[in-house]
């Protein structure tokens, strides 16, 4: 026996249950977030949020040179990182792409580092790069490089957390293209070799062309998550030293939950999530309009 | 001549597996020095040069982090956060997953979708907000219900592709013999996508344990999760090495075993379907 009320509105009954959790948790949330950025307000005070309208707003993009500094920065690092992801990650999956003996532990090995807890990655790799016991240092030195001081100094410690963010995302990238790079077809590549097309300018003309919305799709998650990146950088630097590892969401993170500057902060969360949507509205139209 | 070119192959593969091994080493080095410190005992663990492999096994990092915190209780957190997320997640997210494949819901998708993109500080704040005002920080539902945030896109989305595969005719037979929808749902759909379901199962757990963000703000001293438990003991300046090095093996170890079991829909779940193995 089937009840004809539920049967017929199966539709929304379905998914009714995660609508109204996702509007409670999601929604609802990021609606208080943009209404609390048009205000000020401490947390730890009594006084109740005051409305300035666009005052935060105003003070994010004209008068804190700690907030352009550090989108500057977020900008930097995410470039740095996925650049090189892609670079290394491409050029692993175009190695990887074969048959071969050790593919499944090949494999196995690539997804450790994507779910390793990042915390726990971030420790370890506070002890490696220890300037003075750490292995990092040591490893440089038998190939006849000195040490650096990594996340020690204010000069190398942006690019010593880019390290451990290419470490542990790379093989995300060389999974993706090689999934990519499995689905290509096989006749463009019979019908240039027939041309007498070299290898290289097959993969120039070829397999580039008919990999990149793939890999668009690879440089899209991993610039998301880039700009996002918290753990890592709060466990192994808190933003330091000097500033030097402060992206927006650190500078945001502390302006929340050290200050209780809430409405400042919630205008910081807005500007964050208007670049990383930025960023990805930009990589999906790079995708769609090239004639690929 | 015929030798000449084995002796190519043989030195083209040699040199691949060279490569192979020169671009996968930095992956497994970490994983193997963060085991083996927490194998050493403290004065070998700082020793330089550093030895790799000849040292004295001890377990006593693994010791001392039990006796000196109380990691039972972290791990025990740990699990009820991300149980308690993956099976609610799960109960909400399967009819919400089957309906977006079945009825061709794509708005509901996208909102699910940009949910994944916005960052994760934006719900922080208000949620720090509303629950300190319920006094319900410190609490597995708190916890529970802010990893959701991370957990429910991801199951809803892995498990649309999923559903997607179910064939409709399959669903419309059932329908014309009188079954509910409810019924094609739970006794023909379902029954199909088990695979998927125990691997998004998996993934929303490994997320749901890694978290590091909302759990650091409404985490208590009573629902402390491992990811805090760790931070905590670098902020108080332990310098054991071994200690921190065993902490962290017994956080990440679980969700790299964990996570092997799904290995095939691990990219399907990071790149939110987008990318099928």
């Amino acid at each position: 026996m089937r009840s004809s009320f539920t049967h017929r509105h199966a539709p929304w009954l379905f998914p009714a249950p995660a609508v109204a959790l996702v509007a409670v948790i999601i929604v609802y949330p990021i609606a208080y977030t943009g209404w609390m950025s048009l205000h000020e307000w401490f947390a730890s005070s009594l006084a109740r949020p005051r409305f300035i309208g666009l005052g935060n707003y105003a003070r994010i993009l004209l008068g804190d040179p700690r907030f352009r500094e550090a989108v500057v920065r977020t900008i930097y690092f995410t470039v740095l990182a996925v650049a090189a992801e892609t670079v290394l990650g491409v050029a692993m999956a175009l190695l990887f792409n074969r048959e071969f003996w050790g593919r499944g532990l090949l494999r196995t090995l690539a997804i450790l580092p994507m779910v390793a807890t990042p915390t726990a990655i971030a420790l370890v790799f506070v002890m490696m790069y220890h300037p003075t016991l750490g292995v990092a240092n040591y490893l440089l030195t038998v190939v006849g490089l000195s040490g650096f001081r990594w996340t020690y100094s204010s000069q190398t410690a942006l690019y010593a957390i880019a390290v451990v963010d290419v470490w542990q995302w790379t093989p995300l990238i060389m999974l993706i293209a090689l999934a990519g790079l499995a689905s290509l077809p096989r006749e463009p590549y019979e019908a240039a070799h027939l041309d007498g097309a070299s290898t290289w300018q097959a993969f120039w003309h070829i397999t580039l062309p008919l990999l990149r919305p793939t890999i668009v799709v690879a440089i899209l998650f991993r610039a998301i998550d880039a700009l996002k990146t918290f753990d890592v950088i709060f466990v192994m630097t808190q933003g330091g030293p000097a500033n030097a590892t402060e992206t927006i969401n650190l500078l945001l993170f502390n302006q929340a939950f050290s200050y209780f500057n809430m409405g400042y902060a919630s205008s910081m969360a807005v500007a964050l999530f208007a670049l990383v949507m930025g960023a990805s509205l930009i990589l999906i139209k790079a995708r769609r309009t090239a004639a690929w | 001549m015929v030798r000449g070119s084995a002796t190519r192959r043989w030195l083209g593969t040699a040199g691949f597996y060279a490569l192979a091994v020169l671009f996968m080493l930095p992956t497994a080095f970490v994983f193997y020095w963060m085991l083996t410190l927490s194998l050493k005992p403290q004065v070998e663990a700082t020793a330089f040069p550093p030895s790799f492999v000849r040292f004295t096994v001890t377990l006593a990092g693994y010791r001392e982090v039990f006796t000196k915190y109380p990691f039972v209780l972290y791990t025990w957190n740990s699990l009820v956060v991300a149980t308690g997320c993956t099976l609610l997640g799960l109960v909400v997210g399967l009819p919400a997953a089957y309906s977006i494949a079945r009825w061709r819901q794509q708005r509901l998708a996208v909102v699910i979708l940009v949910a994944r993109i916005i960052p994760g500080i934006a719900y922080l704040i208000p949620w720090y907000i509303f629950f300190r005002s319920l006094r319900m920080v410190d609490t597995y539902g708190a916890l529970i219900l802010t990893h959701l945030i991370v957990g429910l896109p991801i199951i809803i989305w892995v498990m649309i592709s999923f559903f997607e595969d179910v064939p409709a005719d399959l669903a419309d037979a059932a329908l014309i013999d009188g079954c509910s929808h409810f019924g094609v749902f739970w006794r023909i759909a379902l029954p199909l996508v088990k695979p998927g379901v125990v691997a998004t199962a998996i993934l929303s757990f490994v997320f749901s344990w890694n978290n590091f963000l909302f759990s650091v703000i409404l985490a208590g001293r009573s629902t402390r999760t491992l990811p805090i438990a760790v931070y905590t003991m670098i902020s108080y300046e332990e310098i054991n090495w071994g200690t921190l090095a065993a902490a962290a093996t017994l956080i990440t170890l679980p969700v790299l075993l964990v996570a092997l079991l799904a290995q095939r829909h691990i990219v399907t779940g990071l790149t939110f379907g987008a990318v099928k193995q």
